[in-house]
């Protein structure tokens, strides 16, 4: 079981590749929001950027809010999702202790489920896929 | 997708209302500089002055703004305060995608609010909110006074004015978030006027995609040739800053005034040298993985027991060619320390640069004196021009609000005209020769990216006017097609024609893509009768002598070339003058 780890962060640029590609791949839709990995200046004392990605919980604090099963536990850590379930009630966006979760206009969340999409699209190796215990 | 209709954002400033309009013919402007010249040959108002209510601030995105790596720039449009005319800045940073991503094409803003005033907008956000408390602050205060004020996800531009355009110097920028800028020809003054200290956009929509596998699989073989392939190199390599050497090498980087165009100096400003002694990391504008942006440090000792502080700086050629070699300081840091400065005032740091060295000049010569400018200035000696930005950002008196006018304007007052280094508007740092003085000086933005002159004077071409002239109108038309998509003239190899033009077919532009070429000379065409509505008349276009006193790799200018092919190019503009049947 792999997940998507932002390890290098102290590498980023901040040019969004990552996420423009999860919106593209995973959600086709053109958007640096809609996507399961954000990234945003840091700010404050350090500076540099930041990835808002899943951290992948086990237990996921989403998957336990989630009231209709869209969100379920992923072996090894994370969430899958089914989104024909999802209601847009948000309760996962608020349980997510590190705002990794995006909701858009209509309600909809993106949550990374983990699938790499992103990885090949940072320029500096900043992502990485890791082996995880299922 | 392409749609073949533009989504423009009409803010009216007086009236505090806003409209969205649609406006046919994407196929015919295509976007960016098309779409801006358009925009402006509607709204702007030719009778009346730069600073009138009722001219435009316009700001447009392409057909494949965040669709494709490094379509990433977004153009600002006004009447400039250099010269009362159409003009066009460009400035990546966030402001691209925010407003693709705010669902707009075009943001027109007209009129003038009652007070200091931040626009507010997004795709679902138009507000107006009072700004009193920032006026007067500087460009880097005002971004983090912002960031704390607008709550947002991070997903947004942030373009603010420093006192410069609230003073409405012809040599005020537009900050974009931080690194970036509308640095040229004074879009910076045109927000003040307006009262607008600053426009955030959030970017918080999101855009369909055309079905099936076509349009990931060429976004991922354009990835790869910008990320895999050494076509960037230089961009996040050294980046720009690594011409100084070159430049330096080939007898064409401007000192001190232009009096010199090589110096053993360089030693302690060249690409390598900045990298390897303030370099702290690369940044990119939003949508682009090459990271060209540079951002040194500069520390400084502030008290006593070893208390420092630490600033961070962009840098680039350009700017340290204008506060770099122009001023004669040679030592990096010193470099940054007067770039920091141009940045919090808001200046457009080539023209500020430019002015300064012209001032030092002036007063070497004793044609201005110290009871002008309040200050000594000294070519190498940084901490009078620390001083002197703040005083020209905020014409603090009356030779400082007339230098804040344009280099040009001062001399014309107080002599020294032969030596202000004004093409058009204060030079960029390329003394290559003919060709590229007669570019700046008559090119659309006064820009050293109009057409890649100093590329053409490097290539030891012949003396030939037909063939440069040949050269300046075609590049000039390739580039209008890039900056209609709108893309970063980095990425000019990696767009060739057929590259866009698989591209638009892709995101459903066939029309736009089918039309491409025609586009392209209608645009350029465009663009000039917008420039030349507001009056330019390119025939009376003087190069100042000091252009002529210029010995580089290839000797002295040739006089007799340069009129000669200063006279061709301004009879080729004028022959664009004439109505053109839209393709």
């Amino acid at each position: 079981m792999k997940q998507l780890v932002a390890i290098r962060m102290d590498r980023c640029i901040g040019c969004h590749s990552c996420s423009l590609a999860c919106a593209r791949v995973v959600h086709k839709c053109l958007s640096w929001e809609n996507a399961g990995i954000r990234i945003l200046s840091s700010g404050g004392l350090s500076t540099g950027f930041l990835a808002k990605v899943c951290l992948a919980c086990d237990p996921a604090p989403c998957a336990a809010a989630c009231p209709t099963g869209s969100l379920k536990q992923r072996k090894g850590g994370g969430v899958t999702q089914l989104k024909k379930l999802c209601i847009q009630c948000g309760k996962c966006v608020a349980a997510c202790p590190v705002d990794a979760i995006a909701q858009d206009r209509q309600g909809r969340p993106y949550v990374c489920i983990h699938c790499g999409s992103c990885v090949e699209f940072c320029p500096h190796d900043c992502l990485e896929m890791q082996e995880v215990e299922a | 997708m392409i749609a073949s209709t533009f989504k423009i954002l009409e803010v009216n400033l007086s009236t505090g209302r806003s409209t969205i309009r649609g406006m046919e013919g994407a196929a015919t402007y295509l976007g960016g500089s098309g779409l801006a010249a358009k925009l402006h040959l509607d709204y702007a108002k030719p009778e009346l002055a730069w600073d009138d209510p009722l001219q435009p601030l316009i700001f447009c995105v392409g057909p494949l703004t965040g669709h494709f790596p490094l379509m990433s720039k977004t153009v600002c449009a006004f009447t400039s305060p250099v010269h009362g005319q159409y003009a066009e800045s460009h400035a990546g940073g966030r402001s691209a995608l925010a407003l693709r991503f705010a669902g707009l094409d075009a943001l027109v803003v007209i009129g003038r609010a009652e007070r200091p005033t931040v626009l507010h907008l997004g795709a679902n956000v138009i507000e107006f909110m009072d700004a009193g408390y920032l006026w007067g602050k500087d460009a880097l205060t005002t971004g983090k006074l912002l960031r704390r004020i607008l709550k947002g996800s991070g997903h947004r531009t942030i373009m603010r004015i420093g006192p410069a355009g609230e003073n409405k110097s012809a040599m005020a920028c537009v900050n974009v978030d931080t690194y970036r800028h509308f640095g040229r020809l004074g879009g910076g003054a045109v927000m003040g006027t307006k009262n607008v200290k600053a426009i955030a956009i959030e970017g918080n929509g999101s855009l369909e995609l055309p079905e099936g596998k076509e349009y990931g699989a060429l976004y991922a073989d354009i990835f790869r040739k910008v990320t895999d392939t050494d076509m960037m190199r230089k961009y996040h390599n050294l980046g720009t800053a690594s011409n100084l050497e070159a430049l330096n090498e080939l007898k064409a980087l401007p000192w001190r005034n232009l009096q010199a165009t090589s110096d053993p100096g360089i030693e302690g400003i060249t690409g390598q040298r900045f990298a390897d002694d303030t370099l702290l990391r690369n940044a990119a504008c939003s949508g682009c993985p090459v990271g060209c942006i540079h951002i040194g440090f500069v520390r400084e000792k502030f008290d006593k027991d070893n208390q420092y502080l630490y600033r961070q700086v962009g840098y680039d050629y350009e700017p340290i060619f204008a506060t770099g070699s122009m001023l004669g300081l040679t030592h990096a840091p010193d470099v940054l320390t007067v770039m920091d400065e141009v940045e919090k005032a808001g200046l457009d740091v080539m023209s500020g640069g430019v002015a300064l060295a012209w001032a030092t000049e002036a007063l070497e010569k004793d044609v201005i004196t110290v009871e002008h400018t309040g200050i000594e200035l000294r070519f190498g000696e940084v901490q009078g021009y620390v001083k002197a930005v703040h005083l020209l950002a905020g014409a603090a008196s009356e030779f400082w609000k007339l230098l804040a006018a344009g280099t040009m304007v001062a001399a014309k007052h107080y002599g020294g005209e032969d030596f202000a280094c004004v093409l058009g508007q204060e030079m960029a740092g390329y003394a290559t020769g003919e060709v590229f003085y007669v570019a700046q000086s008559l090119g659309l933005r006064h820009s050293h990216l109009d057409t890649g002159a100093y590329s053409y004077d490097q290539s030891n071409a012949p003396k030939d006017v037909d063939k440069a002239l040949a050269f300046l109108l075609e590049d000039e038309r390739e580039r209008v097609i890039l900056t209609s998509m709108v893309a970063c003239l980095f990425a000019r190899k990696v767009y060739e024609p057929d590259t866009l033009r698989e591209c638009l077919t892709v995101l459903g532009g066939r029309e736009l893509a089918d039309n491409l070429d025609a586009a392209g000379t209608f645009i350029q065409k465009l663009r000039w009768q917008a420039r030349i509505a507001g009056g330019f008349d390119p025939m009376a276009v003087k190069i100042p002598k000091r252009f002529l006193e210029v010995t580089t790799w290839k000797g002295q200018t040739d006089p007799k070339y340069l009129e000669e092919l200063r006279r061709a190019y301004a009879t080729a503009i004028n022959g664009m003058r004439g109505p053109e049947k839209e393709q």
